[in-house]
């Protein structure tokens, strides 16, 4: 029997996430300082978790609605309009999920016919091209470049386009590089949207970490509504990754087509988490601004350290993730990985991870304490001038 | 507040070189705006923060509710002055409702508290009562938490 003859093809030739072969290598290194965690480092507010106990103990255990607790989703419709701007239905416009990944899945599959192309930018979320191709559907990426602070580039979108584009799917701020999107850049890509008659994926999970100006969604722009799915959640701002509750908004007709995969791979989100939720979403948004705040400082300063110890970085607008440039060392992406936390014991993440875009950076996440993030860059910084003395000596000898 | 306080604030940490490098100043500069607080009276110093029962001390925390009588020159200051500067006290705080000063006392064991009380607090000019509340275990301290367990925060090392 060989076993590989029973795994379906597609899955066979999924590539396994890059992240996941670094993971392996760093867990075992346990004294080392990791700058690779691709989430919040605060716990859950309490009044969060303690939403959830409450909801435990009154013995809220059972099944939601598919769609989600009816009281969340007013909530959510509520949060949505006052920070997004869009009014959407609870009723029929809104549905929680687990997390955003199982939204942006559902909504892939809801949507693409085997062949349809998916346009993305890239660097980009590690899930994103093989969530395309789970759903049978071709992946187009668009490099975003550093020169443009990985920023949205609108002209890049329309010179990728080709025929069978069904879906334009994007993350502003950008997991892994900070980039952010402008409006007049999203009024012309909506335009080319509506010209091009795609369906939008927007998936804003780090909307409310914006550093510089405010965050500005697609949705709101003329023609977008109607063809636009928000993907939003509460694993970032308001530091929930292990509740896994994301939701939808769209039209009815996108998300009752995306309540039908739902309703049977997922049933619906767990209940506390959804409990815990509807807490974040009345009490929690100071508990969001407060971490915001952390974070602003501590991506100034590790922004600051790194282009000191000449580290071409550019200011990530948005998220938790600096994205450095370590070409000036002579080395690629994962080599400068893969020796720093050799010689320094500091994890970062190559930047190839999320697409052949990332080449020649590295992701160095900033959730993280003070006191770690001011070890890490004296032992980057360290690492730095060891390779620069290996060249000068390797010059010298030549 | 200035940057170097809200930095203090959320490291609790006076290592000047490390603040210079968070605040990108030189470390003089730090040492300069540390002394600088000090001589105000803003930053008054550091105290280690120790768990309370994992510090091997003995000591004996009691709160000290006290009725004084007001003067009619300074109110309640000159009184409440004058009981902060004992030792045994760590703190002192005019209070609104029933007591007047919350005084919180720290002495080697019980007996030491019980006359610090007894020949001191009550026998001071102006005091009209007391009502001595004794610690008897602590849950949180200062922002920290102290329960055996603690907060789970262990986070993969590496994640999308």
């Amino acid at each position: 029997m060989n076993p590989q003859d029973y795994i379906a093809e597609h899955i066979k030739n999924l590539p396994r996430s890059g992240i996941r072969d670094f993971f392996a290598i760093v867990s075992e290194m346990p004294q080392a300082i990791s700058l690779g965690i691709g989430e919040p480092d605060f716990i859950t507010p309490w009044k969060i978790r303690e939403a959830s106990i409450f909801a435990l103990e009154k013995g809220k255990t059972s099944y939601t609605d598919n769609r989600g607790l009816l009281s969340l989703r007013k909530e959510i419709s509520s949060y949505v309009s006052s920070f997004f701007g869009p009014e959407y239905d609870p009723q029929s416009e809104i549905l929680v999920t687990v997390g955003v990944s199982e939204a942006i899945d559902i909504a892939l599959r809801a949507i693409l016919n085997p062949g349809d192309k998916v346009l993305y930018h890239e660097p980009c979320y590690v899930s994103y091209a093989p969530s395309v191709s789970l759903a049978f559907g071709e992946a187009i990426p668009v490099g975003t470049i550093p020169e443009q602070s990985f920023s949205l580039d609108p002209e890049a979108f329309e010179k990728a386009w080709e025929p069978g584009c069904k879906i334009l799917l994007l993350n502003f701020p950008t997991n892994p590089t900070g980039g952010t999107a402008d409006k007049q850049k999203l009024e012309r890509l909506a335009k080319f949207a509506v010209a091009k008659d795609l369906i939008v994926i927007s998936d804003e999970i780090y909307a409310e970490l914006t550093y510089d100006g405010e965050h500005c969604s697609i949705v709101n722009l003329p023609g977008m509504k109607e063809r636009t799915i928000l993907l939003h959640g509460f694993s970032k701002g308001f530091a929930m990754t292990g509740f896994r509750v994301g939701f939808a908004c769209g039209p009815d007709w996108l998300i009752e087509a995306m309540m039908k995969i739902h309703q049977y791979c997922m049933m619906c989100a767990p209940i506390l988490s959804q409990e815990a939720a509807i807490e974040a979403l009345r009490h929690g948004t100071e508990d969001v601004m407060r971490m915001r705040e952390q974070y602003q400082k501590r991506r100034n300063f590790i922004v600051r350290r790194f282009n000191q110890m000449g580290l071409s970085c550019h200011l990530p607008r948005g998220s938790f993730y600096a994205f450095p440039n370590v070409l000036s060392l002579g080395m690629n992406e994962v080599d400068f990985c893969h020796r720093l936390l050799r010689e320094q014991e500091v994890a970062v993440v190559p930047g190839t991870s999320f697409g052949p875009h990332g080449q020649g950076h590295v992701r160095a996440s900033f959730s993280t304490s003070y006191d770690k993030l001011v070890e890490a860059a004296d032992r980057m910084e360290r690492f730095v001038e060891s390779i620069h003395a290996e060249t000068d000596n390797v010059s010298a000898v030549v | 507040m200035s940057d170097l306080l809200k930095i203090l604030q959320e490291t609790a940490d006076p290592d000047s070189s490390k603040l210079a490098k968070i605040l990108d100043l030189g470390e003089e500069d730090v040492e300069k705006q540390l002394r600088e607080l000090k001589e105000s009276g803003v930053l008054l110093g550091w105290v280690p923060l120790l768990h309370p029962s994992k510090s091997s001390s003995n000591a004996v925390n009691a709160l000290i509710e006290v009725k004084i009588s007001p003067e009619r020159e300074g109110g309640f200051d000159r009184l409440a002055h004058r009981i902060s500067k004992f030792d045994e006290v760590e703190a002192c705080h005019l209070m609104s409702g029933a007591y007047d000063l919350m005084v919180i006392v720290q002495g080697e064991n019980l007996h030491a508290v019980a006359s610090f009380v007894s020949e001191r607090l009550s026998t001071i000019e102006g005091v009209l009562s007391t009502a001595t509340h004794f610690l008897l275990r602590s849950y949180k301290e200062h922002g920290h938490l102290l329960s055996v367990e603690g907060e789970m925060n262990e986070k993969p090392p590496v994640s999308a």
